[in-house]
């Protein structure tokens, strides 16, 4: 055990400043997002998934990950929120490694669709201008993200993801101090 | 780090966190210095809820709210410190919170057992000890009631 870290230099405003662009990347999917003064988590999280972390979860949100026992340490202790050791029960999922399958998570109900689970998926890097394209509300005619690291089968797992529309999990792309969401509501074709 | 048993911890936090800010600083002028340490979170103040019971045996209820100020701090070697202590010393609180972690070095724990934490404890107790004097010099006795049963 390397011991505790520390979470946001400054708890409330860089808690805001991370809110922001969260909600930035959900209203512009597929815009890379810059973090001002993310944190510095433990490995294996990049410091976009810990700021994406502590600004969103609190002690209402049940968290699983799968970044080790260091990580788990860190959230619980910056964030105090409930660990649950299965996927399927958390509203909010991060996934440092092989993500569980979309299908798996929580997709919420016809009549709360807002009761679904949030992926914050980790990934090697997030280039715009090429690679998917995405189209749907939020993107006036096409954006064009190219996720380097994303997981094997995702368009496919995502169209069954988009096609329960309402119902649904939304996704954030976390890659070193960048953030990109995919809200439910977003097509993706490989470019 | 379980090199310390609770009761020890549990200890000298109760003793620090009744110290304050003053008292500590007072004591720490003869002991070493204290490792450099990072702030985890806060000094922050915030309020903590005081749960009851009436009797000590009935229903929970909330008594009302204390304010009560926290601290977390870790030493380059990871160990981590907390304090946890009503009102709003917020220096208190961080001095507390880094003693924790020193403390929990054997290799600094006596020096700093001895330099602050007993001499602490020891003014904390005759502080009580007179309190409990004053008191007791107050009391009444009612021999009546107690004759009449």
């Amino acid at each position: 055990m390397s011991g505790l870290l520390p979470g946001f230099a400054d708890p409330v405003l860089d808690a805001q400043s991370a809110f922001r662009a969260v909600l930035e990347a959900m209203s512009r999917p597929g815009r890379v997002q810059r973090l001002q003064r993310p944190p510095s988590p433990p490995a294996p999280l990049c410091p976009a998934a810990g700021a994406v972390l502590l600004a969103l979860v609190d002690a209402g949100t049940p968290l699983f990950l799968d970044a080790g026992a260091d990580a788990l340490e860190w959230v619980r202790f910056h964030a105090g929120c409930p660990v649950v050791g299965d996927a399927a029960e958390a509203d909010f999922v991060l996934a440092a490694g092989v993500p569980p399958r979309l299908a798996a998570l929580r997709a919420g109900t016809d009549e709360d669709p807002q009761a679904s689970a949030t992926l914050i998926l980790q990934v090697e890097a997030l280039e715009e201008g090429a690679g998917w394209r995405l189209t749907g509300p939020g993107i006036e005619h096409e954006h064009r993200l190219r996720v380097v690291g994303a997981p094997e089968g995702f368009v496919a797992e995502w169209a069954a993801n988009a096609a329960r529309f309402p119902r649904g999990v939304d996704v954030i792309l976390c890659a070193g101090d960048a953030v990109a969401a995919l809200p439910r509501s977003i097509t993706i074709r490989e470019g | 780090m379980t090199e310390v048993s609770n009761e020890e911890r549990r200890g000298w936090m109760g003793v620090l966190a009744r110290a304050g800010a003053a008292g500590i600083e007072a004591r720490l002028e003869k002991a070493a210095p204290l490792p450099p340490h990072t702030r985890l979170r806060g000094p922050e103040i915030g309020l903590a809820m005081l749960r009851g019971r009436a009797g000590g045996d009935g229903a929970p209820f909330n008594l009302g709210e204390m304010t009560v100020t926290r601290c977390a701090v870790r030493l380059e070697d990871g160990r981590v410190g907390h304090a946890y202590l009503a009102g709003r010393d917020l220096r208190g609180a961080e001095l507390a919170a880094v003693l924790d972690a020193a403390l929990q070095d054997p290799a600094r724990r006596p020096a700093l057992m001895e330099a602050v934490v007993a001499p602490l404890a020891a003014a904390q107790a005759a502080a009580r000890a007179e309190t409990a004097r004053k008191a007791a010099a107050t009391r009444v006795r009612f021999l009546t009631m107690a004759n009449m049963r």
